[in-house]
């Protein structure tokens, strides 16, 4: 079985924030993590190579410095890594970035394609939907459980109040959540043997089927109109009484605006 | 085609159990926002089997016209029927605006559907309105005019930016549950429904539904709750949540929860309010024990009146709070509990 898994290198969000003039992510002045939902996926993928055998790929996009998740990824025991990165893909929305990678896994065989379900960055959850859009696979999203059962895919699919087990036929690309599994360390070893592996790195050119006008920043159908940092709502009054006269004041303030 | 062809503001009304989901509504009432700003009308996309007896209810609420898809394929939600349906009605009806609930359905058929009909979706909009873009004019770039501008936060909520979609259409957004008011329901109100059936013949991307495990819980969800009790960290241990309980049932409310909680076993997921729980905007929201990282405050800023307690007077959640008291939860809300019972019948 063949397995690739997307992954994206994302800012670490509790570090603030820093934008280019033009509204986009400053991404090369943050500090830099694997997306969380992303590291359930490769876990998940590690662990269905553990139990039934598959060769696991991971695959991303970004700048040069996104090889870094990749490293990380093959010291925890993928065996491959590839990086797709060309200026003229920067600047790119959900639209622009499934169709770049999608135009990468024409490339590639695979049985399983896996996902995060959304990245901490962007919180859009739309790029693995898009990407399964553009090959015309099956998708299930939301997985916190994936097996195999012969040539299909049976995946525990998280809705609001209930989830659905579903079934699709492999190829099938399939979004995962945090919560599916526990992502285990990378090992010595593996770190080891993953700063020596070799990285393969694509451009522009080495994408399948791809026209230019879905691609980076001019091709994203979603423009930015402004960018800014969040205006917090203003603070209200700050008392500190003691107890008792804690609670007279929120007794009164509950009066006042007729909630008692 | 031209984009100027593409008309109306366009609604996934997302059904489960053949029942309207509250997003639907709240959808419904910003989509008559925009369409009155359009000059154009509001229509529901009705998609499920069995299901043209919903169309009355969405008229009440503010859809002028339903496009009901019904198809025994589209009983349960999947992706692709469901994807087929709302991307069949685009090709066919061109709207300029398809607003989507940011629901673990509405995020999964969104992408799905924007990728099909080749256009920008922007997600969990928290600001949606009718303006230019560019908003300001740049010399040698036109500036368009009537395009719907979608606000929403990113990275994990410190910032927010505002999004078009100039050049494609429809502009899709999805929208989370709980930040768009409803509309007060005219009773009475009826839609012009049509009937519209695409075909759907079953193929690779049809998965099979195995089976349905509905996850049933007697709590109330925090999201209908006119005034919650929410805990944090401070709050110290799950047995301590009693007093926060005892509060919300002194003023008639309901227990929600911090992500710090929720992650330390202490509260079902259910219960948790902010960027990866729940929106919420009760009338009233005591914030105890919550130190207010900005992942919290998103998801209760709206919230009309904000009570915190907190014995850290640097504690984040007092920036947000319209009521701030500084001081120790243990002591104050027990005694606050017994107030409140004197006055609350």
């Amino acid at each position: 079985m063949k397995i690739v898994v997307c992954v994206k290198q994302v800012p670490d969000t509790k570090g603030g924030v820093k934008f280019n003039p033009d509204g986009t992510l400053d991404r090369g002045a943050m500090l830099a993590i694997m997306n969380p939902d992303d590291k359930a996926g490769l876990e998940a993928a590690l662990r269905l190579k553990d139990e039934y055998g598959a060769e696991v790929t991971v695959l991303t996009m970004g700048l040069p410095k996104a090889e870094e998740v990749l490293r990380e990824a093959m010291a925890m025991g993928a065996d491959k890594g590839i990086l797709v990165t060309d200026r003229v893909l920067g600047g790119a929305d959900t639209w622009a970035t499934s169709t770049t990678l999608a135009g990468a896994l024409r490339n590639l065989e695979y049985d399983l394609i896996i996902t995060g379900r959304q990245a901490i960055d962007g919180d859009t959850a739309q790029v693995g939907p898009q990407i399964s859009e553009h090959l015309d696979l099956p998708v299930i999203s939301y997985a916190k459980d994936i097996k195999i059962e012969g040539d299909s895919v049976v995946v525990e699919r998280q809705y609001d109040d209930r989830y659905h087990v579903l079934k699709a036929k492999m190829p099938c690309l399939v979004t995962a959540l945090s919560e599916l599994n526990e992502p285990r360390y990378m090992t010595p070893g593996g770190i080891f043997d993953a700063y020596d592996a070799e990285i393969t790195v694509w451009g522009r050119n080495d994408l399948k089927d791809v026209d230019d006008a879905n691609l980076g920043l001019n091709g994203s159908p979603t423009k930015i109109a402004k960018a800014s940092d969040k205006v917090r709502k203003g603070a209200g009054e700050k008392v500190e009484l003691d107890a008792d006269e804690s609670v007279a004041y929120i007794m009164g303030k509950l009066k006042e605006k007729h909630v008692i | 085609m031209g984009l100027e062809e593409y008309k109306g503001v366009y609604v996934f009304a997302q059904q489960v159990d053949n029942e309207l989901s509250g997003i639907a509504f709240e959808l419904l009432g910003k989509a008559k926002e925009l369409a009155g700003d359009l000059n154009t009308d509001v229509t529901a996309v009705l998609i499920g089997s069995g299901v043209k007896g919903l169309a009355d209810q969405l008229a009440e609420y503010g859809a002028d016209k339903v496009i009901v898809v019904d198809d025994p394929e589209l009983k349960e939600y999947r992706t692709e029927p469901y994807a087929h349906a709302l991307s069949s009605v685009i090709n066919e009806y061109k709207p300029e605006i398809v607003l989507v609930g940011a629901t673990a359905i509405g995020r999964d058929l969104g992408p799905r559907v924007s990728a099909r009909v080749a256009t920008g979706l922007t997600a969990d909009c928290t600001v949606l309105e009718i303006g230019d873009f560019p908003l300001n004019p740049i010399p040698g770039q036109e500036q368009k005019h009537n395009q719907l501008l979608m606000t929403r936060p990113a990275f994990g909520g410190n910032t927010i930016a505002t999004i078009a979609c100039p050049d494609n259409r429809p502009q899709m957004a999805t929208v989370r549950p709980g930040v768009m008011q409803k509309r007060e329901p005219v009773a009475g109100a009826k839609a012009e429904v049509i009937d519209y059936n695409p075909g759907f013949t079953p193929d690779h991307k049809y998965v099979e539904i195995v089976d349905i495990v509905k996850e049933l819980s007697d709590t109330v969800d925090i999201m209908d709750a006119k005034i919650l009790v929410s805990g944090g960290r401070g709050v110290g241990s799950p047995e301590n949540f009693k007093i926060l309980e005892d509060l919300a049932a002194a003023i008639g409310g309901t227990v929600s929860c911090s992500r710090a909680v929720v992650d330390s076993g202490w509260k079902p997921k259910e219960l948790q309010v902010g960027q990866t729980g729940k929106t919420v905007r009760p009338n009233v929201y005591f914030a105890i024990g919550i130190s207010g990282a900005i992942q919290h405050t998103a998801g209760m800023e709206e919230s009309d009146i904000i009570v915190a307690i907190n014995k850290d007077s640097n504690a984040p959640i007092f920036d947000v709070a319209d009521y701030g008291i500084v001081g120790d939860l243990n002591k104050i809300v027990p005694k606050l509990t017994e107030e409140l019972k004197k006055v609350v019948k």
